[in-house]
């Protein structure tokens, strides 16, 4: 069963509203370690130059997830994901996510290219305030391993 | 390296420079607390008999955890965590992950490769663990004050 070239350029919905909380950033700063104090305090936040704590760099896939996630899933298209791995990312930014904003994400799909029994994927899945302002893109590549 | 030493200033960027590598830990532990963080609940980064029966040598982590490990290893060098205008990384080989108190190490290495108009700096970065190179084609652009 191969992958559905249909799908290349397709463009799916945009997910609900997402609310990006404090609580959710530290978690996530927690998760990965990292102990900067911009990731959860907001002072210290403040005298950075932004307006609440800052998301750090790879926390828009959180958030990508549910929109690329229609598109990688939908049956329609043919990917076998239990053979799926992550083979490339890629961010590109306006300016870091940080707590308050609310934000919609949207994918399409960039991108089909088939390698021998290598089906390489790429979603690219644009992040934006509900006020339309582009905050991030996210291009990520799913390699599908073939059938050994 | 810490977040909280203030910005690097693009005027002090020179071209070619190697920047002092960092070694990050992560164990099972680490993957259990990002695979609720992130919301990536694949069994293959926390179930050894599932990740052993399709192939893999044990549990490995997450690509994501490993390129934050990169991300964060810009945003202390560039000392502004809201820096990045762009950063891609290929996840060329798998973070292995043993169930034992040291887990693995992740290693990350940077160069300044080039230096942009719009006060923009241009890392190659490299991440290495267990022997292997995890992350290639990784590269990050900063602008700087």
């Amino acid at each position: 069963m191969g992958i559905n070239r249909d799908y290349l350029g397709r463009t799916f919905p945009v997910t609900d509203p997402y609310e990006v909380s404090r609580v959710k950033i530290a978690e996530f700063a927690g998760a990965i370690g990292d102990p900067n104090p911009v990731y959860r305090d907001r002072a210290a936040a403040q005298a950075a130059g932004y307006p609440d704590v800052i998301a750090p760099p790879t926390f828009g896939v959180v958030i990508a997830m549910a929109a690329s996630g229609m598109a990688v899933a939908d049956p329609g298209l043919g990917l076998n994901y239990a053979m799926v791995v992550h083979g490339e990312q890629r961010f590109e930014y306006s300016r870091p996510l940080h707590a308050g904003d609310v934000v919609t994400a949207q994918s399409t799909i960039a991108g089909i290219r088939e390698v021998g029994s290598i089906t390489m994927l790429t979603t690219e899945t644009e992040i934006r305030t509900v006020g339309g302002e582009h905050v991030c893109t996210g291009f990520s590549t799913l390699v599908e391993r073939g059938e050994a | 390296m810490s977040g909280v030493a203030g910005p690097v200033s693009y005027a002090d960027v020179v071209p070619g420079a190697e920047l002092p590598a960092v070694t990050y830990p992560v164990t099972r532990l680490s993957l259990v607390k990002y695979c609720g963080a992130s919301g990536d609940f694949n069994v293959i980064h926390w179930n050894e008999r599932v990740a052993r029966s399709v192939g893999l040598p044990d549990v490995i982590a997450h690509g994501m955890f490993t390129m934050a490990q990169a991300g964060r290893y810009v945003t202390d060098w560039a000392g502004d965590a809201g820096a990045l205008a762009e950063f891609g990384v290929r996840f060329s080989a798998p973070v292995v992950v043993p169930d034992d108190e040291v887990g693995a190490v992740i290693e990350v290495s940077g160069k300044v490769e080039d230096k942009l108009d719009g006060n923009l700096v241009v890392l190659g970065l490299t991440a290495r663990s267990g022997g292997a190179k995890v992350l290639t084609r990784a590269r990050a652009v900063v602008r700087l004050p």
